[in-house]
């Protein structure tokens, strides 16, 4: 349900962008989605395509790139990919990681006719 | 022909949020998120926290839920300030609505203004609403899963409160699993097992919250 309000910003940041470039319509919407959120992609485009009536962004697909949730260890300095969030060192068992990737969630393009 | 964006999708709470942060702190309020699923007793929490702490804390409510206001009303009659929010239908709160309900507190006359979130495991987690901590609660009942079932939830918060404590003994809950998953994802978090019907761990957990608190109005 909380993709509702996401799907709203994702509109509105693509109508924004689309305007400056005196798009005519907007095609394709390219999302970052790191693993660490909890968006269903399948949901946003299902959303998207009712916010987006009456608008040139309407009928456009939503490509989404995921990132993988992946932290560096403090003390071994290896990188771990986290399953599940689980802030475990793979290499030496430590549990003082910092997330590197994982979190991002930003429209990263536009695909537009002008 | 493709155009470079990359805009945040989440900036307008982020945003929203980090001004609700610095007008508290300006004010030396500071907000808590509480959170946990329908029925884990979140209002029940708060009611406990207002009974002990309202001596030493200048404490205010804002009390999320779907529709009516039935928590409000009983929170009202502890003599706290305590303003509903409806979010009629919605799954979550947002830092939008959050400052949009500042005003009707006298932000000069309060310590901690406590958020009760939207009964809910899996959306208020993303939205951050000018929160300075977290709280998470898990009631026995609710079954020894949902650190795993829910990881976002568990590890984005500052304590973990496993409610109703009392059930222990009814129930096939096996308490080391929950703590296992949750310090696994969240190495940092403080667990307080609690039961608000026979006030067993109140006094731990109102301990380390007055000095989260302090902690938080005197940075």
């Amino acid at each position: 349900m909380h993709e509702l309000s996401i799907t709203q910003s994702i509109l509105n940041i693509a109508l924004s962008s689309a305007e400056n470039a005196h798009a005519k319509k907007i095609n394709k919407i390219k999302i970052t989605l790191g693993e660490m959120t909890g968006c269903v992609p399948q949901y946003i485009q299902e959303y998207f395509d009712i916010v987006s009536e009456d608008t040139i962004a309407y009928g456009a697909k939503l490509e989404f790139n995921r990132i993988p949730a992946v932290a560096k260890c403090l003390d071994c300095g290896k990188e771990t990919k986290l399953i599940r969030f689980r802030f475990r060192c793979e290499h030496c068992n430590n549990q003082k990681l910092t997330i590197i990737s994982g979190k991002e969630f930003l429209v990263d393009s536009i695909d537009i006719d002008d | 022909m493709e155009i470079k964006v990359v805009h945040q999708i989440l900036e307008w709470n982020e945003d929203c949020s980090d001004e609700i942060k610095s007008e508290l702190k300006e004010k030396k309020v500071c907000l808590v998120n509480v959170m946990g699923s329908p029925g884990a007793g979140k209002t029940s929490i708060i009611t406990s926290i207002i009974k002990t702490m309202s001596e030493k804390f200048r404490i205010g409510v804002i009390e999320g839920d779907i529709a009516g206001q039935i928590d409000a009303e009983r929170m009202q009659k502890l003599g706290v300030p305590v303003v509903q929010l409806n979010t009629d239908g919605a799954c979550h709160i947002e830092a939008m609505a959050i400052q949009n309900m500042l005003p009707d507190f006298d932000l000069n006359s309060l310590d901690v203004i406590f958020v009760e979130n939207i009964g809910n495991l899996v959306c208020p987690a993303e939205f951050n609403i000018g929160e300075a901590f977290r709280i998470a609660l898990l009631s026995i009942p609710e079954g020894d899963d949902k650190v795993e079932k829910y990881p976002l939830m568990f590890q984005t918060t500052d304590a973990l409160i496993l409610n109703k404590y009392d059930m222990i003994e009814y129930f096939d809950f096996d308490e080391e699993r929950v703590v296992r998953n949750a310090k696994d994802i969240n190495p940092d978090i403080d667990i307080f097992r609690v039961s608000n019907k026979t006030g067993f761990g109140l006094d731990a957990f109102t301990t380390w919250l007055g000095n989260k608190i302090e902690e938080k109005i005197n940075a």
